[in-house]
Formats: C-alpha cells, structure tokens, sequence
C-alpha cells in the first residue's frame, strides 16, 4: 500500500508541473508582451505613416463632457468623414474625467492603447512636446488647403513648439478674467467691480479690503482664486502676475519662488486668508457661481456657469505693485506618433482646426487665429457676454499674456512643491522662509 | 487490477503482434478522465488567476528592473537601479512612516473599539439588535461616499468643529494640521470598518461556552479575570485574524487618502500605496512605482508570516 500511494503521489505532481506551470508561462509572457513596447517599434514623430489600406477608426480624448461641445465635435467629425470615406469610417470622443485626464492618457499609452489625438493640458505641454510622443503638425497644417497657418498667433504656438516645430495646435487660448457679484458687493455696501475700475482702484489691494469687508457684513466669502483650494498653487500665477513674480526662469532651470516678488504676492494672498479673512481659508470651499463669494478669478470660459440668480459683471485682471498681467490658460490638441494612424489623424486635425471650424469651436474655445479674435467675431457666438466685455476681457486679455507655469517635469515638481507651500497655509507662517525652503526642494527636479 | 501493454522486445525490435497480444488498454482510463475533469474544472480559475494575479505580479518585479518612461516609449533594463533609488529616496522614508504611523494607529483604535463594541453588545439586552445594525451599516457604504461625507465633516468649517463650537470647543482643522490630518484619516478609516471586525468578535463570544465561565466563576475568579483567562483565551484565533486583516487591509489604505487629504499636508499622510500612486500615475514613473510595489508586497507577505509565526504563542484555542 505505500508503494502504491507513493507511486500515486509522484504521478500527481508529474501531472501537476504542466498545471502549475500554465499560469507561469501566461505570467512570465504577460510580462515579456507588457505595455512597454521596444522603443524600436515606434515610428519617428514626424514620420509620415503609409495610406490606410482601409478606412480607420479615429478617437480622441478630451476632458469635456459638456453635451453642447461633444455635439460640435461630432458635428465636425461627420463632415470630415462624409468628405474622406476612404480615410476614416468613424471619430469618437472620448471625455476623460479633468482631475485625471493626463493619468487616464498616460495610462492608455503605457497599455499601447494611446489615442489618436488627445488635449493636452498647458501644464503639461512642455512634457509632451518634448518627449516625442506627438507627431509634427507643421507640414500637414501648411499643406492644407485654405488652413492659413500665417493667421496663427506666434504667441499662442510657443508652449506647443520645440526646435521650431509645432507638435500640439492650441485649440483654446482662454484668459483669466474676474467675475464680481455686483448684490454681494452691494449689499457689503461696497462699490462695484466697475466702479472700482473706473475710478482706477482696481487693485489686488482694493480687493482684498473689499473682500474682508464682504465676509465681515455678510458672512460669505471675498474672493476666490477658483481651484486653487491651497493645493493647485500654479493657479497662483493670476495673482502673482501683477507682482511681477513668476515661478521660475522662462528656461524652466531656476526657482524663483523665493524672489522678493514672490514673497510679496504670497504674503498678500497669506494676509488676504488669514488677517483680512478676504479670501477662503484653507480646507474651506467657496463657490462663487453658486452665490457664495463676491468676486472670483477663473477663466472666461467659465461663464457658461452664470444664471440670471444675482448681478454680475465680467472684469480684467487686476493692479498689483508690478501693473496688469493678463494671464491665459491654453489647451492644445496633439496626435501621437505611436497610435495606429498618426498621419490620417494630423489631417483630421488640420480639418478640426480650419479657419471655418476654429470659428465654430471659438463659441467654447477661443481660438489662436487673429483673425476671429474680434469682439464682433466673439460676440456672434458668445450671447451671454456683450461686445464690450469681449474687447475688455477676451481680445484685451490676451495681449502681453503669459501662461501658468509649465515645465518638462511638472508633475513632480507640482506634488513637491505643493507639500513644501502647505506650511505656508499656516496662521503664522514665515512665507520667506517656506518660500525658500520650496526652492530648494524644487531645484533639483527643474533641472532633472 | 490494471493490466499493462506489453513493450516492444529490447531483443529483437520488432513489436510484438497486436492481435495475438492482450487487448490494447485505452489511452482514456478512468483516472485520465478524472484527472481532465478535474483540470478542466479549475481551469477557468487558473486561467483567471494567472492573468489577473499572478501574471501581474511577475510583470511588476519585471518592470521594476526597468527605467520606464512611457511618452518617450523607452524601456530600459537598470536591474537593481529603482531599489537603490528607493533606498535613498526621502519620499519612500516619509511613506514608509506615514503607512507605519496609519497602521499603527487603525490596528489600536479598530481592534480596541471592535472589541469593546462586541462585548457590550453581547449582552441579553432590548435593542442591541439596533444597535448591532447601527455599527455594521458603515461597512455596506461605498468607501468614497463615506469618504467625501467625512471631508465635509472635518473641513475647518465643517460639521465636527461646528458641533465642537456649540460645546464651547474651537476645533482644530483636523485636515490641514501635520498633527491632525493623520488622526482624522485614522477614525474616519475607523468608523467604516468598526462594524465588521465587531461581528467578526461577536460571532467569536457567542461562541465562548457559559459553562467554562461559570466554572471560572465558581472557582472565584472576577470578571476581568473571567475575561482575561477564559473569553480572551477563547477567541484568540479571532484577534489573530482580525489582526491580520486589519494590518493588511491598512498597508493598502488608498481612498481615504486620495480623497481626504492627497497625502498633505506636506507628505505626513502619503502613505506607500499613494505614493505608489503618485510615482506611476502622476509623475508617470511606473518602473520606480514597480519597485514600491514589490517592496509593499514584501512588507505585507513578512507582517503575515510573523503574525502566523505569533498564533503558536498568543493563540490559546484553535480548533
């Protein structure tokens, strides 16, 4: 009997070996065929890939869910597909979730799954440009007939070129305005936005005394620096404009949190939350287009938020000690070079971004062609907003504008310094000590 | 009783005759055919297994080998490279702390409170079944839901310091404080999961029989040392494995943290699967992010075998 069930034993873990070794093969050849496909593999970016033998399927991922710009873009794609049959059968778009948009591409990429064109944030843009993960536009977008590259506005293309070549087109060229609640104001029995401004005390220090005495009278908040919530400190660049201050040197190498600039448009903003109660103080939240602060900053395109429920007006950026600084946020659209059809998806590009279509798109995104940056061009599709707030606030706003910081390494050092900053958002912080101590920790990444 | 072919002669080579031999045994014999029924039968979880679970596994220490950046599509072979890094890495020290301070911290607090929880609900009294229901509903919410409600709860402005203002109290800013945040991530983890580890230890205490109590009591023994030497002593292997879960389920702590606090302020909540989190997903560094993983893998399977090494010395009663 031991002889036999020894015997059974041995024959049951002889005929388990292939049964065990089943999943490590998959696994071990899981991990050989990975996401991680040979560099090798990969065409150049720029490189024109051969005609497709049969039309394709195109997708693009975009952060917005709003029905009205998916209906745009779908109407758009039709025609596209209705004029090149032979090209592509189909185009979706593919809304991401915004506070994961760049994890949810990435991700996708890493799978070997990237999408055929993708939105790319400004934040973002110096990573993608210069990783060659995005094809070059600028032969396809000069080829187009009728695509009048000249009318682009040079100032809108820098952040998407490298080495002279344009490798994400910005499709929405947004400047930072001030929305004001002008009942808010009123009943704080403060004047309002445009009063302030025509009596030339439109200042980030008038602000902040309107505000700590909006909070004192009526409970609710001054102003907010909308999605700032004391954790995306690039938003910050609205404010620190007007001081003159920046978050590093324009070639991405060195810190200048620690300026003295800086300091003082930090210590501005530490006393606006924290002595003149002007702004929201950390781990609190504020809503203006839900009523609940006076004044906001935040892009023009989120007008779309307001309804008829209080007065409100539409205001350039404010004075600081350095004068006014308008500042954009951009979004740009680019076409990877590893998905499967990179040159039919530039030529939807450069059909999505042509002068008639750019003019469609500009009702939602302010386009870069001078051309349709008039207040008579903005207004025929933008009802909300007047001719005159569009030349004040659009037209105006993107003249001399710079963009929030962006750098090769964002990510990275966004996280560090945003951890360094949250001593900042303290009572009785030094801000000139924790704005240095942000510059050393951030210095070796901005030059990695 | 099987009975075997005969094999070709050595001798001669030729084969022995088919027809005037024993008859040819079928090459699908009853233990074949148990045995493919068997495969078969575990085939799909073997298949889901090795490429859900274990085909993962073996990519992430392979990836971790690797310098991964993947705009750039580049994969590069740097072997022991990305744990060297981790080595000296200040951000995978301070997660390291944070998860070490977390688990602590919940394994205390859950263990203590599920305990003392049971016990009182142990009781032969009205309305403990409501009670019983009150605890546990935590456990069926959706974590993010409970966690955003929780957020709401403990902003500076919010529910907790508006009930603490009405005590008289000026509450802290439990989210934004280095001190505070931990603490408020702790209870809020906590509460949800209270209610399971109670019924796990009062199924436990229902399970104590009476007579070894009486007995201990007849002997002259005090509650407390009822307690201690016969109710503690029973449902050993209980702690043992609520112990387990608890510090597992806490080394894996993500939510809470992504939603409550992004790991701030400063890094004293960036506990090591957001940090695994915050390498791979945000700074896009999924070779370095493999190498955390592989080494969370570690600390978890080295906390298990030592807690299973323990049981022979804390456990009194296994059955």
């Amino acid at each position: 009997m031991g002889t036999q069930t020894t015997t059974r034993r041995r024959v049951t873990r002889r005929r388990a070996l292939p049964v065990l070794a089943l999943p490590l093969t998959m696994a071990l050849l899981a991990a050989c065929s990975g996401g991680a496909a040979d560099a090798d593999d990969a065409p150049a970016p720029g490189a024109e890939a051969p005609a497709p033998a049969e039309p394709v399927d195109l997708r693009m991922t975009v952060w917005s869910a709003n029905e009205d710009h998916l209906a745009l873009f779908d109407e758009i794609a039709a025609e596209y597909v209705e004029a090149n049959p032979d090209l592509v059968s189909s185009i979706t778009f593919e809304p991401l979730p915004f506070d994961e948009y760049t994890t949810a591409v990435t991700t996708q990429v890493a799978g070997g799954n990237p999408p055929d064109l993708a939105w790319i944030l400004e934040s973002t843009a110096p990573e993608f440009v210069e990783s060659g993960a995005l094809v070059a536009l600028d032969d396809v977008l000069a080829g187009t007939e009728g695509y009048a590259v000249e009318d682009l506005n040079p100032d809108a293309l820098s952040l998407w070129q490298s080495e002279d070549q344009l490798y994400a087109y910005p499709f929405s060229t947004s400047p930072f305005v001030v929305f004001v609640n002008d009942d808010m104001l009123a009943a704080a029995g403060q004047p309002t936005g445009r009063e302030l401004l025509d009596s030339g005390e439109w200042t980030w220090d008038r602000i902040q005394e309107v505000g700590g005495a909006v909070k004192q009278a009526t409970g609710n908040d001054g102003f907010v620096i909308r999605d700032f919530e004391y954790a995306q400190w690039e938003i910050l660049a609205t404010v620190w404009g007007g001081f003159g201050a920046s978050a590093w040197s324009e070639d991405y190498t060195t810190c200048q949190l620690d300026s003295p600039e800086m300091v003082e448009a930090m210590t501005f903003l530490h006393d606006s939350a924290f002595d003149a109660a002007a702004m929201p103080a950390p781990g609190t939240t504020a809503d203006f287009f839900a009523g609940q602060a006076a004044i906001t900053v935040t892009q023009i395109s989120r007008a779309s938020l307001l309804d008829d429920s209080f007065a409100w007006d539409v205001l350039p950026m404010p004075e600081g000690p350095a004068g006014q600084q308008n500042v954009i946020g951009q979004a740009g659209i680019g076409v990877f070079a590893n998905a499967e059809n990179p040159d039919v998806a530039a030529d939807f590009l450069a059909f999505f971004t042509n002068p008639e279509n750019s003019a469609r798109l500009g009702q939602y995104f302010p386009p870069p062609r001078v051309s349709l940056l008039t207040a008579e061009q903005l207004k025929a599709t933008n009802p909300l907003l007047s001719e005159a707030q569009l030349e004040e606030v659009v037209v105006q706003g993107l003249e001399g504008a710079v963009t929030k910081p962006a750098h090769p390494n964002f990510a990275q050092i966004q996280q560090a310094a945003r951890a360094e900053l949250d001593s900042l958002w303290t009572p009785d912080a030094d801000v000139a000590a924790v704005l240095g101590t942000t510059c050393e920790r951030i210095q070796p990444l901005l030059e990695q | 009783m099987t009975t075997t072919a005969p094999r070709p002669s050595a001798t001669t080579g030729s084969p022995v005759s088919r027809r005037g031999g024993a008859p040819r045994r079928p090459w699908l014999t009853y233990r074949r055919r148990d045995n493919l029924t068997g495969l078969l039968m575990v085939s799909p979880q073997l298949l889901g297994s090795a490429a859900f679970v274990i085909g993962p596994l073996v990519a992430v220490v392979w990836y971790s080998l690797h310098e991964w950046r993947v705009l750039a599509n580049e994969f590069t072979f740097v072997g022991a490279g990305n744990y060297e890094r981790l080595a000296a890495d200040p951000g995978f020290h301070d997660s390291l702390r944070a998860t070490g301070l977390f688990s602590v911290g919940l394994v205390v607090f859950n263990i203590s409170l599920a305990l003392a929880l049971a016990v009182m609900l142990d009781q032969k009294l009205r309305g403990t079944a409501v009670f019983r229901t009150l605890f546990f509903s935590p456990v069926v919410v959706t974590l993010v839901a409970w966690t955003i409600v929780w957020g709401f709860l403990l902003q500076d402005n919010g529910g907790i310091n508006a009930f603490l203002e009405v005590l008289g109290l000026d509450g802290p800013n439990w989210l934004r404080g280095e001190s505070t945040s931990m603490l408020g991530v702790v209870v809020v983890q906590v509460l949800k999961n209270v209610g399971l580890n109670m019924v796990l230890f009062l199924a436990a205490l229902q399970g104590v029989p009476e007579e070894l109590k009486e007995a201990a009591r007849m002997d002259g023994a005090g509650p407390w040392r009822v307690f201690r030497s016969i109710t503690l002593a029973l449902i050993s292997p209980t702690i043992l494995l609520v112990s387990i879960i608890t510090v597992v389920g806490s080394l894996q702590v993500f939510a809470q943290i992504a939603v409550l606090t992004q790991g701030g302020p400063g890094t004293s909540t960036t506990v090591l699967v957001y940090y695994l989190y915050q390498q791979a997903f945000q700074f896009k560094e999924f070779g370095y992010a493999s190498a955390v993983a592989v080494v969370l893998f570690g600390i978890v399977l080295v906390l298990t075998l030592i807690q299973w090494g323990l049981r022979r010395r804390f456990v009194f009663h296994e059955s």
